[in-house]
């Protein structure tokens, strides 16, 4: 898809060269913001006038001989769930709408330095708690490739954004998938860091120990560009990992000859349909195909990912959740004292899914079941951690689905949460992990809609993993991108 | 194997409600019981394991103590905060009634 007028890398060459203006790539993405956003509602909040101000103002900086830097004039779209300085950030919750944040966070200054510009605040599922985008306050994103299918979630926004042509680069948050697999049913790429590699300051905390920022683009080198913008230690993130950011996008080309490369066996067994299956066997052969050595290999405590994540998820959720209680910024609603105000508040301002993530994080911390829960989950999460360790002896990076199914049609899984929460099984193990993983578009369903393969990393792996996207990219390119 | 915890009920999911608070109607607290007790059903597989001789891992990227010097710096404008919020008096938060609430 991408109806996009080119690439970032390419849209920024030309606008720091002065061959092409910031004013009429913006312009050039608001028409098609404005042609199709109505259908597909990508966006909460489109900024269309501060994107020709920021446009203009770096047209004359280059024409003063200025570089803006190098997103100079590319468009992005952020994730409505980043703090935004003044301009509405709302987590797509009636509890933060109208909010304007005070300061900007961590990596949207570093866009703003890299000569990047904001063309809008995309939806998501509420506090980013979702895998449909359905869960937003504010009604459904609708995928670009078919309008009765869902985006994916929770970046649903974001993804839809880079799909249809709104803007070439976007942001997300990813804190069980929710990069990933938007990516995937939405046929672009979506990259989850290691975790530390992005400040998280100013990204509304889901799930402290798993949320990361990361980039969606058209192109495995485009989504490099961006994480090589938005990398890098950050004193205001006591998480941030010191050290120096690797160069990324330059070496991209490398190949992967000689490259070790696991086919993680447990998660092309239950629940994952088999055209997805075929489509990451498809994968295995292409990176054989160009040199790499590829074995299938197990990696059995993936398969308690999904059960560990959902108690440390909503445990670390319902208690970063405790802030939202209608005194310091956000919705209030009135009652006679402040704990009344409190229940008022949260219970009109939270939707189901955000409730039943608190109650069931609240129940899995409290006395008498910690043990058995958050503690076990905690646990388990040292399994996966020793369990990869063994599979990294023997692999650079491992390869399997990233969604067990293409796009679903909207209201499909929302009468049953545990349903919905199956389509993380591939890509949670990674988040517990904190390993880097990315979603790469490798052709099409049964049912001819996109299909991502997920490429694995160890912590701080991500040359690795991104030279093998590039490879992945260029095989399906040569394949003429279809089946 | 250890004994399960009994299946949640809906005395649990009320009472952690209000630990949350959070207001649930008669409607919700039926749909959120059993909604809540499929969750945890699926984690059956986690509870089930004898894991006593593994630590736990709070955090992926293991990093202690990270201090920053104690030095004064900018910090967001008052104003700006204040504004935020839904009732303030004298530069300060406002909220109800709080002495005399019964928890």
């Amino acid at each position: 898809m991408s109806g996009g007028p080119g690439p970032a890398s390419a849209i920024a060459a030309a606008v720091r060269s002065g061959a092409r203006s910031a004013r009429e790539v913006v312009d050039e993405h608001l028409r098609v913001i404005d042609q199709r956003e109505p259908e597909i509602h990508a966006f909460n909040l489109v900024l269309a006038e501060k994107a020709r101000a920021r446009a203009d103002e770096i047209d004359r900086r280059v024409a003063a001989g200025d570089d803006p830097g190098p997103l100079a004039g590319v468009p992005i779209a952020l994730k409505d769930n980043l703090a935004t300085r003044g301009i509405a950030t709302t987590c797509s919750s009636r509890i933060l709408e109208g909010w304007q944040p005070p300061y900007d966070a961590t990596v949207v200054e570093r866009l703003a330095e890299a000569g990047a510009i904001v063309v809008g605040k995309t939806n998501l599922d509420e506090f980013a708690m979702g895998s449909s985008t359905e869960n937003s306050a504010f009604g459904p994103t609708r995928n670009p490739h078919d309008t009765s299918r869902v985006p994916g979630g929770s970046s649903g926004g974001s993804a839809a954004a880079v799909a249809a042509g709104f803007a070439p680069l976007a942001l997300g948050s990813d804190t069980g998938g929710s990069i990933r697999q938007p990516a995937a049913l939405c046929g672009v790429v979506g990259v989850k860091p290691t975790y530390g590699l992005v400040s998280r300051y100013g990204l509304v905390a889901f799930a402290s120990s798993l949320d990361q920022i990361g980039p969606f683009a058209a192109t495995v080198a485009d989504a490099a560009l961006l994480l090589e913008v938005i990398a890098g230690h950050d004193p205001r993130d006591a998480t941030s990992i010191p050290r120096p950011v690797e160069q990324l996008a330059a070496r991209l080309g490398d190949g992967v000859e000689g490259l070790r490369v696991g086919v993680v066996s447990d998660l092309l067994t239950e629940g994952i349909s088999r055209d997805v299956v075929a489509r990451t066997r498809a994968a295995a052969d292409a990176l054989s195909a160009a040199g790499a050595k590829v074995e299938e290999v197990s990696v059995p405590a993936v398969t308690l990912g999904l059960s560990a994540y959902y108690l440390i998820a909503p445990a670390e959720a319902s208690s970063n959740l405790a802030r939202f209680d209608g005194v310091r910024y956000g919705l209030r609603v009135d009652a006679p004292t402040t704990n009344e105000m409190m229940v008022a508040t949260r219970t009109a301002g939270f939707g189901d899914e955000v409730k039943r993530r608190i109650m069931l994080g609240t129940y899995a911390l409290s006395a008498g079941y910690y043990d058995a829960f958050y503690g076990k989950a905690q646990r388990v999460r040292t399994l996966i951690l020793r369990d990869f360790a063994a599979a990294y002896e023997r692999f650079d990076v491992l390869l399997s689905p990233t969604s067990p199914t293409t796009a679903f049609a909207l209201g499909d899984k929302t009468a049953d949460p545990l349903t919905m929460y199956l389509n993380d099984v591939c890509t949670i193990p990674s988040n517990l992990a904190g390993h880097p993983a990315m979603s790469v578009p490798f052709g099409a369903g049964d049912d001819g809609l996109p299909v991502g393969v997920q490429v694995m990393a160890p912590a701080l792996g991500e040359v690795a993993m991104l030279r093998t996207g590039a490879v992945l990219e260029a095989a399906l390119a040569g394949q003429g991108g279809a089946r | 194997m250890r004994a399960m915890p009994a299946r949640i009920t809906r005395d649990d999911v009320a009472h952690v409600a209000t630990l949350a608070r959070l207001a649930l109607d008669e409607d919700e607290l039926e749909r959120f019981t059993g909604q809540l007790a499929k969750v945890l059903q699926h984690a059956a597989d986690v509870e089930a394991l004898e894991l006593d001789d593994v630590p736990p891992t709070s955090h992926p990227y293991p990093l202690a103590n990270v201090l920053r010097p104690d030095l004064p710096g900018p910090t967001l404008e008052r104003a700006e905060v204040l504004a935020a919020a839904p009732s303030t008096e004298d530069r300060q938060f406002k909220v109800p009634t709080i002495l005399g609430e019964s928890p």
